[in-house]
C-alpha cells in the first residue's frame, strides 16, 4: 500500500477518532506515571525522614508502603492500557483496515 | 567459599549448558533467513516475548546486585527497582506497538522511516554499539566475578567461557536460540527466587514485619558490637527501612531516575525483542506480561536481600574475620541460597545466575550485531542493495569480532564498578535513541537534521559529562574535585538532544525537510494501524 493510500486513511473520520481516544489514552497514563515517579523521587530526595517513619509503630515504615505502591500501580496502568487497547482499539482497528483495502 | 561450591554447582551448570545448546541446535535448524536470524521469524508469542523481556532486565546485576545493595543498605536497593520498572508503562503506553507496526529487525527501521537513511542508520548505530558495549562490559565482568567465586577458575579464562558459549548461541541459533536460551532462564530465575524468598517469609511466619523487625535488629546487633551507644545503634537499625546514602544530592537523584526510566525504552536489545512478535497486538500483551513479571521479581529480590540480613549476615560461616560477606557484597543471595537449601540449592542457583548473564550477554551482542550488519553493511554501506546471504554473513562475522572485543574489556575492567557501567548504558540510552524515538514517532515537524543533531549532541553529551563525573575525573584520573558535581547526566544531556532536534527542525528549509514533514501522516496510520506492517501477512 503506498504513501496515497495511507494518507486517504488518515482523512476517515474512523481513524482520526481512533487516534484523538488512543492518544488521550496514552498521554493521561504517561502523565499520570510520570507525575508519580518525580513525585516518589522528589520525596526521596527531599523527605528521607518522613519515607523512614515507622507506619503503625513496628519496624515497616511509610517508604515500604510508598515504594510498593509505585510498582503497583505501574502495573495497573498497563493492565488498564492493554484492556482498554484489547476492547476497544482492536475492533476499530479491524473496521479501519477493512474500509482501507475495501 | 573459593572453589567450594563442588560437584551440584557443577552437575546443574552442566545441566543446563546442554539444555541450552540442545535448544541452539534446534534453533539453528530453524534459522535460515535474516528474518529467522534477526527476528525469530517473528512467531513468537506474546506470553512467551514478555517473558524473554522479562529474561534480558533480570540480569544478573538485577539478581545479585540489587539483594547486595539490599542486604547492604535495605531500602536503598528498593529506589533502584522502581527506577528500572517505572520504563515499562511508558515504553508501551508511547511505543510498542509503533515499533512493531513500523519496523523489522533493528529500532533504527523505526527511527530512520521518513528520514534519510544514511544519516539516521548510521547514528542509530553508532549509539546502540555505544550501549551495548558498556552492558556488555558491565554483564561480562559481572560474570567473570561470580564464576571466578563459584568454581574457583580464574578471572580470564570465566570471562573467555561466557564469550565464547554466547557466540555458539548466537551464531548458530540466532535470535530463536537467544530467545528461547533467555525464556529458560526467566523461569528457572523466578522459580529459584520464590523459593528463596517464600523460604524466607516460611521461617518468620509469613510476616513482613516480622521480616523487617528482625533485619532492624540484626543492623542494630552489628552497630552496638562495633561499639556505638544504644541510641545510635538503634537509629543505625532503623536506617535500613528508609532512603540512605543511595541519594547523594536531589539533582543526581532525579538524573538518575531520568536515565533508568528513560533508558529502559531505549535499550536496543530490549526494543529489538517487539520485532519478534506477529503484530501489534502481541508486542502489547508481551509488555504486560513482562511488567507483571518483572514486578515480582522486585518484590522477591526485596524479600531476599531482607532475608539475607536475617539468615546470612548472623551467621558466622559467610562472614571473614572482619565482619564482612565471604567472596564480596554481591554474593548475598548466593550464601542466602545456601543458609535455605544447602549445597544443592546454592548449585542451582549459581548455575540459574551463571545462566543469567549468558542469556543477556547473547541478546546484547545479537542487537550490537544487527546493528552493524542490518543498518551498517545492508542499508549505508550498499544502500539496501546487499543480498540476503552477505547481509547474513556480516552479521555473523560481527558476534565473533564483539564476543572477542567484549572478552578483552571485559579482562581489562576488570576492576570496574559494575553498577556504574549499566547506569551509564541506561544514559546513553535515553539520551540518544530515546529522544530520537519519541519525536520521529510523535512530532510531525521532526526532519533528518534535526534527529541526527539532537542524537549526536545527546549521546556526546552524556559521555562527556560521564567523563567529567565524580566516578571518572576523580576516582579514575585523580583530579580533586569533578568538573560535572552530579553522579548521572540524564538530567541535562536528555532536554538537550530533544530541545536541539526541535530547535534545528524548527530551522530546517533543506528540501528533505519537506519530505520528512510529509511522510509523517503515512507513517502515522502504518503505526496506528498496521496496515503495510512487515509481518502482517505471515501468519
Amino acid at each position: 500500500m503506498g504513501d496515497d493510500q495511507l494518507e486517504a486513511v488518515a482523512q476517515s473520520p474512523r481513524y482520526r477518532r481512533l487516534v484523538k481516544r488512543r492518544g488521550r489514552l496514552a498521554a493521561v497514563l504517561t502523565t499520570i506515571m510520570l507525575v508519580v515517579y518525580l513525585g516518589y523521587i522528589l520525596l526521596v530526595a527531599f523527605a528521607k525522614d518522613w519515607l523512614g517513619r515507622s507506619l503503625d509503630g513496628g519496624a515497616t515504615s511509610v517508604g515500604i508502603v510508598v515504594g510498593f505502591g509505585v510498582i503497583l500501580l505501574a502495573i495497573a496502568l498497563t493492565g488498564f492500557y492493554v484492556w482498554r487497547a484489547n476492547r476497544e482499539f482492536d475492533g476499530e482497528i479491524a473496521a479501519i483496515v477493512a474500509e482501507a483495502s475495501a | 567459599m573459593t572453589a567450594g561450591t563442588g560437584w551440584p554447582a557443577l552437575a546443574m551448570f552442566a545441566a543446563f549448558v546442554l539444555l541450552t545448546l540442545g535448544i541452539t541446535r534446534w534453533a539453528a535448524r530453524r534459522t535460515r533467513t535474516a528474518d529467522d536470524f534477526y527476528a525469530a521469524g517473528g512467531g513468537i508469542s506474546g506470553f512467551q516475548n514478555g517473558l524473554a523481556i522479562a529474561g534480558d532486565f533480570m540480569s544478573a546485576a538485577s539478581f545479585l546486585g540489587i539483594s547486595a545493595q539490599i542486604f547492604a543498605d535495605g531500602y536503598d536497593g528498593l529506589i533502584y527497582s522502581i527506577g528500572f520498572f517505572v520504563g515499562w508503562p511508558i515504553l508501551l503506553f508511547l511505543m510498542a506497538e509503533r515499533l512493531r507496526n513500523l519496523g523489522r529487525y533493528t529500532f533504527a527501521d523505526v527511527a530512520s522511516f521518513r528520514f534519510a537513511p544514511t544519516p539516521v542508520r548510521t547514528l542509530a548505530a553508532v549509539s546502540t554499539l555505544m550501549v551495548v558495549l558498556f552492558y556488555l562490559i558491565a554483564q561480562m565482568v559481572g560474570a567473570g566475578q561470580l564464576i571466578r567465586l563459584l568454581f574457583g577458575l580464574p578471572y580470564p579464562y570465566a570471562v573467555a567461557i561466557v564469550g565464547v558459549m554466547m557466540t555458539f548461541y548466537v551464531l548458530f541459533g540466532g535470535m530463536l536460540a537467544t530467545t528461547w536460551v533467555q525464556i529458560v532462564k526467566a523461569v528457572l530465575l523466578l522459580g529459584a527466587a520464590s523459593f528463596m524468598a517464600g523460604a524466607v517469609l516460611w521461617r518468620l511466619g509469613f510476616s513482613p514485619e516480622a521480616l523487617f523487625a528482625s533485619a532492624v535488629d540484626v543492623k542494630s546487633a552489628a552497630a552496638t558490637k562495633a561499639g556505638a551507644p544504644p541510641a545510635a545503634a538503634a537509629s543505625a537499625g532503623r536506617a535500613i527501612m528508609a532512603p540512605g546514602g543511595f541519594i547523594k544530592d536531589p539533582v543526581s537523584a532525579i538524573s538518575l531516575g531520568l536515565a533508568l526510566m528513560f533508558g529502559t525504552a531505549g535499550l536496543p536489545h530490549i526494543l529489538m525483542r517487539f520485532f519478534t512478535v506477529p503484530d501489534a497486538k502481541a508486542a502489547r500483551t508481551s509488555v504486560l506480561w513482562a511488567t507483571g513479571w518483572i514486578g515480582y521479581f522486585y518484590l522477591l529480590t526485596f524479600v531476599i536481600g531482607f532475608g539475607a540480613i536475617v539468615l546470612v549476615g548472623t551467621e558466622p560461616a559467610y562472614l571473614d574475620p572482619a565482619g564482612a560477606l565471604r567472596g564480596g557484597g554481591n554474593m548475598a543471595a548466593v550464601h542466602l541460597a545456601h543458609a535455605i537449601g544447602g549445597d544443592l540449592f546454592l548449585g542451582f542457583v549459581s548455575a540459574v545466575a551463571f545462566a543469567t548473564i549468558l542469556a543477556v550477554v547473547a541478546g546484547l551482542t545479537l542487537s550490537g550485531a544487527s546493528a552493524v550488519s542490518h543498518d551498517l553493511y545492508a542499508s549505508v554501506w550498499r544502500r539496501g542493495r546487499a543480498d540476503e546471504s552477505a547481509e547474513l554473513f556480516v552479521s555473523r562475522v560481527t558476534v565473533v569480532v564483539l564476543a572477542g572485543i567484549a572478552i578483552g574489556l571485559g579482562i581489562l575492567f576488570e576492576r570496574q564498578n559494575v553498577a556504574f557501567m549499566v547506569s551509564l548504558a541506561f544514559a546513553l540510552a535515553a539520551s540518544a535513541n530515546f529522544p530520537v524515538l519519541l519525536l520521529s514517532l510523535l512530532w510531525p515537524g521532526c526532519t533528518t537534521r534535526g534527529v541526527v543533531a539532537g542524537g549526536a549532541v545527546g549521546l556526546t553529551l552524556a559521555l562527556v559529562l560521564t567523563f567529567l563525573s565524580p566516578a571518572i575525573w576523580v576516582t579514575v584520573l585523580g583530579h580533586a574535585e569533578a568538573v560535572f558535581p552530579f553522579s548521572s547526566p540524564a538530567l541535562f544531556s536528555m532536554p538537550a538532544a530533544l530541545l536541539v532536534i526541535w530547535i534545528v527542525s524548527r530551522l530546517d528549509r533543506s528540501g528533505r525537510a519537506i519530505v520528512d514533514r510529509q511522510r509523517y501522516a503515512a507513517q502515522r496510520v502504518r503505526a496506528e494501524t498496521g496496515i503495510g506492517a512487515v509481518g502482517a501477512s505471515r501468519h
